[in-house]
């Protein structure tokens, strides 16, 4: 079996590769073909992969296979090699599962884009990219395709790369993510350096011996991959490029912004769990980070306007709740919701897409409205979608969530204020999330003749994945359901062999019955945030407007998102970009220049005066001889 | 004989000198070429007072090989005069100087 | 000594007016007859072979070839134009007695009258006995030397290939 690990990633790079060299030799119907074919193919075989594991006995499950060895340099051995296990088995499944549908749903969403052909290319590249990262078996081929996905997510987002606004938010998204990827390598560095392996089972095994528990090297280490985990993940202080990275195409969206690559954080984490548990600081740090980002970006979320933005704001909310959930350690709770939240966020962005594709490029959710009649597919699948993020029960959204806010108030590491956030932002969660349906979907139509006249539901190859992805929100947590409400468990049970047993974590024991009373409260919660967003968007639509003139100052700050893309701008950018044009008129151009230019003048000089030594008189060269000679003669005399 | 060795060398020294000073001052090719024949023969002078001192026959020997090259390279350089003069119908060696700067 | 005194002195004033003479024919005359007091000294040094190889040779064959030249060509020194290099005689005449004196001062002091030679020193069975013997190689080699001298004389003279 570990022989066929590679063709998981390889069978989408084959896919970059043959449309990528032969694009314009080959018809768009064949990339489209092969592109998703590749991915589909792709995902037959995780799924094989899925049942021969669970074959096998639970302490077996760990399956390396070695292509070759990569970096062997004095004592750091590195190898290209895949690590089939529970964590990664489930990654993948995720990765290729809902890549598929998202590159069947953009056969029909971009089919009349010039630029198709490269839009498959790139797809199958960030896939490969991707799957190498959930693959990897060490730290450095995680950093590949870490570094592949982020490459892919630029190319992606500046896809229209004629749109100006488009091309800087690519750039955006590079560079901050750059900034992220700093930390993530001197966390490496010091993991190698105290460790001597930055191979997953071997740090497993050595950190206990290696490591003190909350000792300054694996504080600095957690904390520093952490930092890149939020350039990645989209936490505070790098969440900056999620909200602009909307202005790539919504496939884009869904895949990369929901579904897979800013789940690549909190995947390290997770990966990484057994060096987390060991650094009590950093999970409070995390807990923390993750708390407020989730409370923060929901916030912002409640005045948005652009279909898309609220989207995104709330996938920046959604993953501040994994980041939570690892920080309390509650490492399955976060791939879990990881899980669910790919299902219906990917849901979610694909169905918008579907109401924009409709609305002939329209994405301001006031100029929408009464769109339940017109698209009826759409509607129906984007409704999964809503009730799942709010944390209806039986569906997905609600086991996923619950189990986390169960955790943040009872785990070891966990303390009520986490729960209470978390609550307080289930409920903005809900609130935006059905304030965007009304918004859409009911009331009055407040778009013009024009784009009534386009007005038509998707077409098949876009209507089947939201289909797919709908039944999946509903029935995806299904397979997570905790004992308390008399389920299996079988999602933390399957993933226990790979993390690691926290050590606060016996401490707390919280009865049934407390859960149960934080779970009733958590829905009474969201319904009462579900009968506001009614009140405020369908019943009266007048009240939101009043509503929005008494709170005037809140609802500013809120819209222009604290502002804090202008702080960065003024605090980080402006001095890094006078600081460079210091350094290249004063420096480059004076100095380093002078120099160059400098030694050419003087080279220039010296010879003007010793080409007169050349003056081509056979007489003077004699004399010149002479004198030599005589020299010599002296020399020798006086010696 | 009575003549000491030192002055036939001190002799070539003079005869040595002159043609040196000749070559240099000398502005026309040919007294230029015979500044050197005679500062060739005062090597040649000064071989021939060396060997006889010594006792040995190489010295004479040697000044036979001197004067088998100076015939030629007096034959070689005439003919470049001669070419030179055809060129330019002067045999000023000032007028040499297109290798300058 | 009157023999060598008379000798040196001819030499020596040839060689000076073969310098400053204002005609060619006259510098030439004037090497030649250095030529010949020098072949006189030669005498004196027991070098008989040599002091008629010079005459043959050089006095015989290279000068009047000189003379060849000078006549063929017409020379005359008064053709010649401005001195360019004027500042080079007063340096001229510094570096000669520079050398001179250089060359003298590693002489001084190192008299030594010559001694007895037997009658075959320097006459032509010794001469010839070395000659292809222990310096046969150069000899050989002079000889293609000479011969790559003429081929040479003869393409440069040419008037027109």
């Amino acid at each position: 079996m570990s022989d066929y690990l590679f063709i998981v990633p390889l069978l989408p790079f084959l896919g970059f590769l043959i449309n990528g060299l032969l694009k314009d030799r080959l018809s768009k119907n064949t990339v489209i073909g092969l592109a998703v074919g590749s991915v589909g193919l792709s995902f037959v075989v995780s799924l094989f992969l899925f049942f021969r594991l669970i074959g096998l006995d639970a302490e077996q499950r760990t399956i390396q296979q070695v292509l070759f060895s990569w970096i062997p340099v004095g004592g750091l051995q590195l190898d290209f090699a895949y690590l089939l296990d529970p964590l990664s088995a489930v990654m993948i499944l995720v990765v290729s599962g809902v890549g598929f549908l998202i590159h069947v749903y953009s056969i029909g969403y971009m089919a009349h884009d010039p630029g198709i052909k490269r839009f498959f290319i790139y797809l199958n590249l960030f896939m490969f990219s991707m799957l190498t990262l959930v693959l990897a078996n060490n730290l450095i081929l995680l950093f590949i395709g870490w570094e592949g996905v982020g490459l892919c997510s630029y190319l992606l987002i500046g896809f229209w790369f004629d749109k100006k606004s488009a091309a800087d938010a690519g750039k955006k998204a590079f560079i901050v993510n750059r900034v992220g990827d700093f930390g993530f390598l001197i966390g490496s560095f010091i993991l190698f350096w105290s460790a001597g392996s930055l191979q997953f089972t071997d740090l497993m095994h050595k950190a206990p011996e290696v490591f003190a528990v909350g000792g300054g090297l694996v504080t600095a280490a957690t904390m520093c991959l952490f930092f890149g985990a939020t350039g990645k993940s989209a936490q505070i202080p790098l969440y900056i490029w999620l909200p602009d990275a909307m202005e790539g195409p919504t496939p884009v969206s869904a895949l990369i912004h929901a579904a897979t690559m800013v789940t690549a954080g909190v995947y390290m984490l997770v990966r990484l769990n057994f060096l987390f548990v060991l650094a009590p600081t950093t999970m409070l740090v995390v807990a923390i980070v993750g708390c407020a980002t989730a409370f923060f970006a929901a916030t912002i979320g409640l005045a948005q306007n652009d279909i898309k933005r609220v989207l995104a704001y709330s996938t920046v909310s959604q993953l501040g709740y994994m980041m939570m959930a690892c920080g309390v350690a509650a490492f399955s709770a976060g791939i879990f919701h990881l899980m669910t939240h790919a299902f219906f966020k990917a849901l979610l962005f694909l169905g918008s897409g579907s109401v924009i594709h409709a609305m002939s490029g329209e994405q301001d959710m006031r100029k929408m409205g009464g769109l339940r009649s017109h698209l009826p597919v759409t509607y129906k699948t984007f409704l999964m979608g809503t009730l799942a993020i709010a944390g209806i029960p039986l569906f997905s959204g609600f086991f996923s969530k619950d189990e986390i806010l169960w955790q943040a108030f009872s785990s070891g590491y966990g303390h009520p204020i986490f729960w209470l956030m978390g609550l307080i932002t289930a409920a903005m969660t809900a609130f935006y999330m059905f304030r965007l349906l009304y918004l859409t979907f009911y009331g009055g139509e407040r778009y013009d003749q024009h784009v009534a006249s386009h007005l038509h539901e998707s077409p098949k190859v876009m209507t089947m994945p939201l289909v797919i992805l709908a039944v999946l929100s509903v029935i995806g947590g299904w397979i997570g359901i905790p004992h308390a409400l008399g389920g299996g468990a079988w999602f933390e049970k399957f993933l226990e062999p790979v993390m690691v047993h926290a050590p606060k974590m016996e401490a707390a024991e919280a009865g049934a019955g407390v859960e149960y009373g934080l779970m009733a409260l958590t829905i009474a919660l969201v319904l009462f945030a579900i009968y506001m967003a009614y009140v405020l968007y369908n019943k009266n639509i007048a009240k939101a407007g009043s509503l929005r003139e008494s709170l005037a100052g809140v609802h500013k700050t809120l819209i222009n998102k604290y502002w804090v893309d202008e702080f960065y701008g003024a605090v980080i950018v402006r001095p890094v970009v006078n600081g460079s044009i210091f350094l290249w008129k004063i420096f480059d151009v004076l100095i380093i220049d002078g120099i160059a230019n400098g030694l050419a003048i003087i080279t220039q000089d010296m010879s003007l005066t010793i080409r007169r030594m050349q003056t081509g008189q056979l007489r003077s060269y004699l004399a010149i001889f002479l004198l030599g000679v005589i020299a010599i003669i002296a020399f020798l005399v006086v010696r | 004989m009575a003549v000491p060795l030192d002055y036939f060398v001190i002799l070539s020294a003079f005869l040595f000198a002159v043609g040196t000073v000749g070559v240099l001052v000398s502005r026309n090719l040919i007294v230029m070429f015979m500044s050197i024949e005679i500062m060739l023969n005062a090597a040649n002078l000064a071989l021939v007072a060396f060997s006889r001192r010594q006792m040995l026959m190489d010295g004479h020997v040697f000044v036979f090989l001197v004067m088998t090259v100076a015939a030629a390279e007096a034959a070689v350089g005439l003919a470049i005069i001669i070419s030179l003069f055809r060129n330019r119908e002067s045999i000023n060696a000032d007028q040499l100087d297109l290798m300058k700067w | 000594m009157l023999v060598f005194s008379v000798a040196a002195i001819i030499a020596l004033a040839s060689a000076v007016m073969v310098i400053t003479v204002k005609n060619p024919i006259g510098s030439i005359l004037f090497l030649i007859m250095s030529i010949m007091a020098q072949s006189v000294l030669y005498i004196m040094l027991s070098g008989l072979f040599l002091a008629a190889f010079l005459i043959l040779v050089y006095a015989g064959a290279i000068l009047v070839l000189f003379l060849f030249v000078v006549m063929l060509l017409n020379i005359r020194y008064a053709d010649l134009g401005a001195d360019k290099l004027g500042k080079l005689k007063p340096l001229a005449w510094v570096f000669g007695a520079a050398l001179l004196g250089e060359l003298v001062w590693v002489t001084m002091g190192a008299t030594s009258t010559l001694g007895e030679v037997d009658p075959l020193f320097g006459s032509v069975p010794a001469v010839s006995r070395l000659l292809y013997g222990k310096f046969v190689y150069p000899f050989e080699l002079t000889s293609i030397l000479l011969l790559v001298a003429v081929v040479g004389a003869v393409i440069m003279a040419k008037r027109e290939w």
